[in-house]
């Protein structure tokens, strides 16, 4: 069991001079702050289904459906992370069908039903943006090791492809021809064995939301949040390292592993602190997300400044 | 209502300048400052300096080109509301975001180039804000209008940060960038001569027909 380190408490100094800091600008912030922590919104759902337990292993709170669900990073949809909700409203999410296929034996086209059918376990993790904020989410899933056992991989398959949807009709975002569409991601075989990557059919209780996800997500807690891939259709597996949205769109500043590092620099941001959404203050942001212990053996034998 | 006639055009640059800040205070009074509002404002008195500051840029053309001399005396304020958003957002980044946490800040402006420039920007720009006084005119004389085109160089490293910060859609930040670059080549003396040759032409040109009227009647 992780302790909670003193690093993750916020120094008296820091409230008290923010405290004094607040006084001085109004209620400008005050208000927005306060309010934003739980208000009631016209039009979005706020009532979540039920959860075992208020924190994560490292005694850090959910955060709220509220925040979970309208605080979006969801290009397909809009760069606006407040629209997303919005204009994801309606996106159709049956029939929805998964091509698993490439390098196994038991090729296999799910219906998301089939897939529900995997028993379903509650993981909270936290979810750290490469933009440097973080939630604690309490997903619902299988772990995709599940998945994998099915369909065989071939002793030839390395990495696993994972797609988005493409149907512009659906996703605005998708019009504009900045990006390579569809969006695409991609594990190692060993990562995507490890027992924290899990395909994500729900949150708080409930079905997820399109905005999240839906209906089928990839959830990888000790990578940034935007390897943890949306509306999933399409499961490859592969020889070579698959090349993602990201890596093609800016190939110097978003590499393959994109492993939570506070170490290594976002070539233009800081990745040494946090902000937990919710919070007021900045929190040190944690090796592998704090999940070093599970994970960091994989890469154990990797400059991971070279393989950021 | 003499004395609105006169100065409309001045109570639509403060009313318009005010109204970003307006907006804020609205949606901060209603929770709606997006599940993070430390952020929310940060962006969005950013943009709000940004808009001022390219707005301040564009007086001085337009009056070289329209003789709209009206223009000029929008300067100041345009530039000194572009300062207040700028001051706006600094204290949200030191003090909102980092609780001015020194150690915090100076690693985050190492680390981080858009940082960098933002901040060299703000440095480029407080000593206007302070000099823009009838008084600093008078002591300063010729020095002033010297000192006062360090806005140039702001006005580019605002560009510059803002194309910086965004994750990889640079087209709006490169609109501004874009904005701002022509609006100082129009500064440059033969560029300057040149567009004012076209327009005094295009001027002559309209008043001619209705010269040619008068003489036949």
């Amino acid at each position: 069991m992780t302790k909670l380190r003193s690093s993750e408490i916020t120094p008296e100094h820091i409230y008290l001079s923010r405290r004094a800091f607040m006084v001085g600008i109004g209620a400008l912030a005050v208000g927005g702050l306060l309010n934003a922590c739980g208000n009631n919104e016209e039009g979005v759902s706020v009532t979540p289904g039920p959860v075992s337990a208020d924190s994560d292993e490292l005694g850090d709170t959910l955060n709220s459906y509220r925040d979970i669900t309208t605080y979006n990073n969801y290009y397909e949809f809009s760069t606006d992370k407040e629209a997303v909700a919005r204009l994801s409203q309606g996106f159709q999410t049956t029939p929805w069908s998964i091509a698993v296929g490439g390098l196994v034996n038991n090729p296999k086209t799910y219906g998301i039903e089939d897939l529900r059918r995997f028993d379903q376990e509650e993981r909270i993790y936290r979810l750290r943006c490469v933009e440097a904020w973080s939630m604690v989410i309490p997903w619902l899933g299988f772990p995709l090791r599940k998945l994998l056992d099915e369909v065989e991989p071939l002793s030839t398959a390395k990495y696993m492809r994972f797609e988005t949807l493409y149907d512009p009709n659906q996703m605005p975002g998708q019009r504009d021809g900045w990006y390579q569409w569809p969006y695409i991601e991609g594990l190692r075989l060993d990562e995507a064995m490890n027992d924290l990557a899990i395909l994500s059919t729900g949150l708080y209780g409930k079905e997820l939301l399109p905005q999240n996800g839906a209906p089928i997500r990839l959830v990888v807690p000790w990578k940034y949040g935007f390897k943890s891939i949306k509306s999933i259709v399409k499961i490859d597996l592969v020889e070579e390292e698959p090349t993602s949205l990201w890596m093609a769109a800016a190939p110097h500043e978003y590499g393959f592993y994109a492993n939570v590092n506070p170490d290594v620099p976002h070539p233009r941001w800081s990745q040494a602190t946090e902000r937990r959404i919710g919070e007021l203050s900045r929190r040190e942001t944690l090796p592998f997300n704090g999940y070093a212990e599970q994970v960091a053996l994989l890469y154990a034998d990797m400059d991971l400044r070279k393989f950021y | 209502m003499e004395w609105i006639k006169r100065r409309w055009l001045l109570l639509a640059v403060h009313s318009g300048a005010l109204l970003p800040l307006a907006l804020l205070l609205w949606d901060a009074s209603r929770g709606d400052l997006t599940a993070n509002p430390v952020q929310a404002i940060t962006l969005r008195t950013g943009k709000a300096a940004l808009v001022l500051l390219t707005l301040s840029l564009v007086c001085t053309p337009l009056s070289n080109m329209t003789g709209l001399k009206a223009a000029l005396k929008l300067r100041k304020s345009l530039g000194l509301y572009a300062f207040f958003y700028v001051a706006l957002h600094m204290l949200s980044f030191t003090g909102l975001d980092f609780a001015f946490d020194i150690g915090l800040i100076q690693q985050e402006i190492v680390e981080k180039r858009y940082i960098l420039v933002g901040f060299a920007a703000f440095i480029l720009l407080l000593p206007l804000a302070i000099t823009s006084t009838r008084g600093w005119m008078r002591r300063l004389g010729k020095n002033w209008k010297r000192l006062h085109r360090l806005v140039y160089p702001a006005a580019l490293l605002a560009a510059v940060h803002y194309v910086w910060v965004v994750k990889a859609d640079i087209r709006e930040p490169l609109l501004y960038g874009s904005a701002i670059a022509i609006l100082l080549m129009l500064r440059v003396p033969s560029v300057r001569r040149a567009v004012g040759n076209v327009f005094a032409r295009r001027n002559a040109r309209q008043k001619s027909p209705a010269a040619s009227t008068n003489n036949s009647t």
